[in-house]
């Protein structure tokens, strides 16, 4: 089997339109979940969502590209470019087969959707623009990156809600590790606010009315991002002997499936994808250092994933470095394990974990050692990435800090 | 092919709406374009002719979208098309 490195990272979100923007706010612990543009009319029963601030698609595409894509698609590309780059890998060659890209969206295009029943069922006009289709797959992003560096090798797009992206790092993961494939690029990416996809999450009554607070007692749901997560996977031997940056390793992946309820968690599901992902590193539980939480900041999540934790992690779970960045870059959904796997990343290279913020009040049902709004330092090897979705799917992932 | 023809009302508004679609300058488009050399694929057709079908308010049939090789061989297209629509239904017609 061979050892899977991280050569390059590429983050658009709340936070900032690259990593190193996003990495400062992280770490000055800068929630970002702020009113949104557009408040809905009549206004929506939560006011903020951590939109891409920031993000221009004319900075990054031209005119006609932004006819033929939308803007998952176009924060998916934008963020694979900062990851090719950062590696300084070149697909050329054999490499163009032995390259894999494989990318997590909850939804797709929903814009592009909505703009389509805006024809149908307001204005009764039944012909729709003839561009719905590849603007809303949900592979459009992979697609886009394949057609730009040339790629040809298996390309696809996981759609398991919020575990969406977790699912594709590990499977590019377990690819590169299998000898598949000698590098792939790896992510996700969701922008949710469109219109109608924000009635439903309304509807859920999952939504914080002001800004999520995970684990603290007072939390009254999630805040909704959107963004995008790339990780450029790579062939260990292969990235040395090119001599590109390492940032990191992936060395394990655990998922599972709860088959208990379609909304409602529970503690077993998520406990099982954290032990295989354990298992699949070769680790024991004492050499978890740190645990990117999926930690959303409703009620019922941050309960189970606090016991889920302590069943695996035994008496480990009382030190063991907890946090969720969700309150600060809010859930970007499916592109949460990626977004998450970055911060993850960057957090055991700096020895810094990024805190959860808006933290005002220990829950005793949360009893983790929550990083709680100021950045800690920490000399850490093995991190936790955990992704619990709806649908009861869950996955975790298994980071390492590079070795120096 | 008579001067008034190339620079008519019609035509004109076929060439914005190509040149809209493609998020080109106007004046790189002219009737004497190809698609070929306005790199206008397959599927940047398909989306030019439902524009063309919402400017126009025609329809223009599958068949005849696979034939569109040209800016002039659109513009005749239509042409023909809002001709037939207006024999169709005369001026002031319920």
């Amino acid at each position: 089997m061979n050892r899977v490195a991280v050569t390059g990272l590429g983050l658009v979100c709340a936070l900032g339109n690259t990593v190193s923007e996003s990495w400062k706010r992280l770490i000055e612990g800068e929630c970002r979940i702020l009113p949104m543009r557009d408040p809905g009319s009549p206004a929506y029963k939560f006011r903020n969502g951590a939109e891409a601030w920031d993000f221009k698609p004319l900075d990054h595409f031209t005119e006609k590209d932004l006819v033929m894509l939308e803007r998952f698609a176009l924060l998916a590309v934008v963020a694979a470019r900062e990851a090719v780059t950062q590696s300084g890998i070149r697909f050329e060659g054999e490499l163009r087969d032995r390259s894999a890209i494989i990318t997590g969206s909850s939804v797709g295009g929903q814009f592009t959707e909505e703009e389509g029943y805006i024809r149908l069922y307001r204005e009764n006009i039944s012909r729709v623009s003839p561009l719905t289709i590849p603007r809303t797959m949900a592979n459009a992003g992979a697609s886009r990156i394949s057609l730009e560096f040339g790629i040809h090798g298996p390309a696809y797009t996981i759609a398991t809600a919020c575990s969406s992206s977790n699912h594709a790092l590990g499977q590019a993961f377990w690819m590169v590790r299998n000898g598949q494939v000698t590098a792939a690029i790896a992510g996700g990416s969701e922008a949710v606010f469109a219109e109608g996809l924000l009635r439903a999450w309304e509807a859920m009554r999952v939504v914080a009315p002001d800004v999520c607070r995970p684990f603290s007692a007072d939390r009254k749901g999630l805040s909704l991002g959107e963004g995008a997560g790339m990780l450029l996977l790579e062939n260990w031997e292969h990235a040395k002997a090119r001599g590109a940056p390492i940032v990191g390793e992936v060395i394990g992946f655990g998922m599972s499936s709860d088959a208990h309820h379609i909304t409602q968690p529970c503690v077993e599901g998520p406990a099982k994808a954290m032990l295989w992902a354990i298992r699949d590193a070769c680790i024991g539980p004492d050499q978890v250092d740190y645990i990117n939480a999926h930690g959303t900041g409703t009620q019922a999540n941050d309960v189970t994933e606090t016991q889920a934790i302590r069943s695996v992690l035994g008496k480990r779970a009382d030190s063991v470095l907890v946090s969720s960045t969700k309150s600060m870059h809010g859930h970007t959904l499916g592109a949460a394990g990626a977004v998450e796997a970055v911060a993850c990343l960057l957090a055991l290279k700096h020895g810094l974990v990024p805190p959860t913020v808006n933290f005002t009040v220990r829950d005793p049902a949360c009893d983790l050692n929550i990083v709680a709004n100021a950045a800690q330092h920490a000399q850490m090897q093995v991190a936790l990435s955990n992704t619990f979705a709806f649908g009861g799917l869950n996955a975790t992932v298994v980071l390492k800090r590079a070795e120096t | 092919m008579p001067e008034h023809v190339e620079t008519d009302e019609l035509a004109e508004k076929v060439l914005r709406v190509i040149a809209h679609t493609q998020r080109i300058p106007p004046e790189s488009v002219s009737l004497d374009s190809t698609f070929e050399a306005l790199k206008i694929d397959s599927l940047d057709g398909i989306n030019i002719v439902f524009e063309l079908e919402k400017e126009f308010n025609i329809e223009i049939p599958d068949d005849g979208v696979q034939n569109l090789r040209s800016v002039r061989d659109t513009v005749e297209g239509v042409r023909k098309l809002v001709e037939a629509k207006n024999l169709a239904v005369p001026p002031g017609a319920a």
